[in-house]
Order: C-alpha cells, then structure tokens, then sequence
C-alpha cells in the first residue's frame, strides 16, 4: 500500500518560492494567479496493513519528521496498491 | 575548557572552529562523530555549520535524530554549554532545544558575505565578553537563515531577554536593509531559557583572526571561557 503526503507550510508563514513562481506565472499572462504556495509531495510504500494501522503509523511519521509542526501542516492519504 | 565539537555527515565548519579554539584561544577541542552515544566530559559543545545528512527534508531534520543528539540534550538540560553555529543552530531548533526555526532566505539566494550584528545582551554565557548594544561585524553563509516564530514564542523570547543577536547596520539599527534574509525582528541568534544554548546563524569562528577581515566573532569564544572562569572561581 501507498501513502501520499503532503506538508505544506503554515498559512502566515512567507513563501518566497511561492511568490517568485506567482509573479512568473503573471510574467506569463496569468494575472488570475492570485497566490501560489509551494510544499512537499511525499509517497511512501509500505507492507500491507490494515488501513487503519497504516494511518496511525503515518500520522507518527508525520509528526516525528515529515512535517515541523512550528512552520509547516501536512495531511496524507493511504491507499491500495 | 575542553570543547566537543559535533560533526554529522555534511558538517563542514568543524576545523574552523577547531582552529579557533585550538590555536586561537589556546583550548582543548576534540571533533565528536555523530554516532557517538556518550559523551566525554566537555564544558562546552559546539555544533558546527555545514549540510548535515544534505539538509534533506529540511535544514537539520535528519541530524536531530543522530544517534549523538540524546547526549547532546542530557548536556543541555544538565545546564551544559551548547553553542550552534548557522546549521548548528538548525539542529538544535529542530531538536526543540530552541525555540522557532529558520527558513529559506526571502531574498532567494544562497548568502556569504559580512553582515553586522548588535549583542542585544551581555547577559549569557557566550556575549559576557561584549557589552550590550555592541555591534560586530561577522560573515554569515546560509541559504535557510530566515528565523521564524509564532508571535507568542518571540513575545515570550523579548520579554525573557532570549534575543541575543539581531541584523544591524554598521551603525547599528536593525533596519529592513540590514536583514539579509527576512528573520522576523532581524533575530540573528537566540538563546534558551536556562542561557546555556546558543544558537546564530553568523559564523564567528570565522572571524577571529584579524587577517580574515574581522576578528569580532572572537569575543564568543572568549565569553565562553570568562564564564568558565567565573564559575570556576564561584565557591559551591
């Protein structure tokens, strides 16, 4: 089975990366571009496990490394596969 | 004064520091590889700049959990003298043994040059050499070095006189211009609660010889071994 995380950083947290890339995209012509937030995209494979234990034991890798709850949110899905 | 200086894979500031203490200040310094589990008996632990583990993930994510970092915080909150320079001070924010962290630069480059900083208190163990207000002139070299808290932690870091260095001019204001990569307030460095931890994202072993430009960042150093000193001198 699969998890897919994602961490991105706290609202109020600046983004510059995320602000460089919202003005080329204006550069670009795409002045309905009104903000751009750039994260993390993580998949993780794992051993088959109920779908539950897989959750909780991603939860704990989020909140052990994936993610600094300080700056950044994540949030993830388990599927088959 | 014995000195340890952790050295993670990607460190690459330890024999800088080493140099300093070692033929500088005339101080025992060993070099401590990170999978080391107890430490030798050092009064002052000093976590270098550099890449630890890539700064994979994020600045200091991965070296939290070295194998060494469990001795390094029995140091801390034994009241040990732990000092983190640039990644340094990434490792010991993503260990919780400093409060916040330090994000990418808002001006999105890589920064290596001299910048100012003005001691906001001589009141720790590693600024009792400098007077308050005192401005030094030190190089910093980070692509992470923006510092960043919750509104409460920096109330809490203000009221409790845990703001040790902020981004000044030459002349001493820590102005906008003068913020080489939008820390919040220009914190620079910050202490913990207990005054015993250290961190700053300037490198001051790398200007402690008047050859390299500056030798402001001696007086770190040299605070470190005053307040030996002093407590050496202090009856029990």
């Amino acid at each position: 089975m699969r998890a897919k995380v994602y961490v991105t950083l706290k609202k109020g947290v600046l983004d510059p990366q995320g602000e460089t890339v919202r003005s080329a995209l204006e550069t670009l012509g795409f002045g309905e571009v009104r903000d751009v937030r750039i994260g993390k995209f993580m998949v993780i494979c794992l051993n088959d496990v109920p779908r539950d234990e897989a959750r909780q034991r991603v939860e704990e890798m989020c909140k052990k490394l994936l993610a600094n709850p300080v700056i950044e949110e994540y949030r993830f899905e388990v599927e088959e596969g | 004064m014995r000195f340890g200086i952790i050295v993670f894979p990607g460190s690459n500031c330890e024999l800088d520091c080493r140099w300093v203490l070692e033929n500088v200040l005339g101080q025992q310094a060993e070099l401590v590889w990170h999978k080391e589990t107890a430490l030798g008996d050092y009064d002052c632990l000093i976590l270098p700049g550099g890449f630890a583990h890539g700064d994979y993930l994020r600045t200091g994510a991965i070296a939290r959990f070295s194998p060494v970092m469990a001795a390094v915080e029995r140091h801390a909150r034994r009241g040990g003298l732990v000092l983190g320079i640039c990644n340094g001070f990434q490792v010991l924010c993503e260990a919780g043994l400093l409060p916040g962290a330090l994000l990418r630069n808002t001006t999105m480059h890589f920064l290596c040059r001299q910048v100012h900083i003005r001691v906001e208190t001589a009141a720790t163990p590693f600024t009792n050499a400098c007077t308050r207000g005192q401005v030094l002139r030190i190089p910093i070299n980070h692509n992470e070095g923006r510092y960043y808290a919750d509104e409460a932690t920096i109330a809490r870091l203000t009221a409790n006189d845990q703001v040790v260095f902020r981004y000044v001019t030459a002349g001493g204001e820590p102005t906008e211009a003068a913020n080489p990569n939008g820390s919040l307030q220009n914190i620079a460095g910050i202490c913990n609660e207990g005054r015993n931890v250290l961190g700053l994202m300037p490198h001051p072993e790398r200007a402690a010889e008047a050859l390299l430009g500056s030798a402001d960042g001696r007086l770190l150093f040299a605070s470190v071994l005053r307040s030996a000193r002093t407590a050496s001198a202090t009856p029990r």
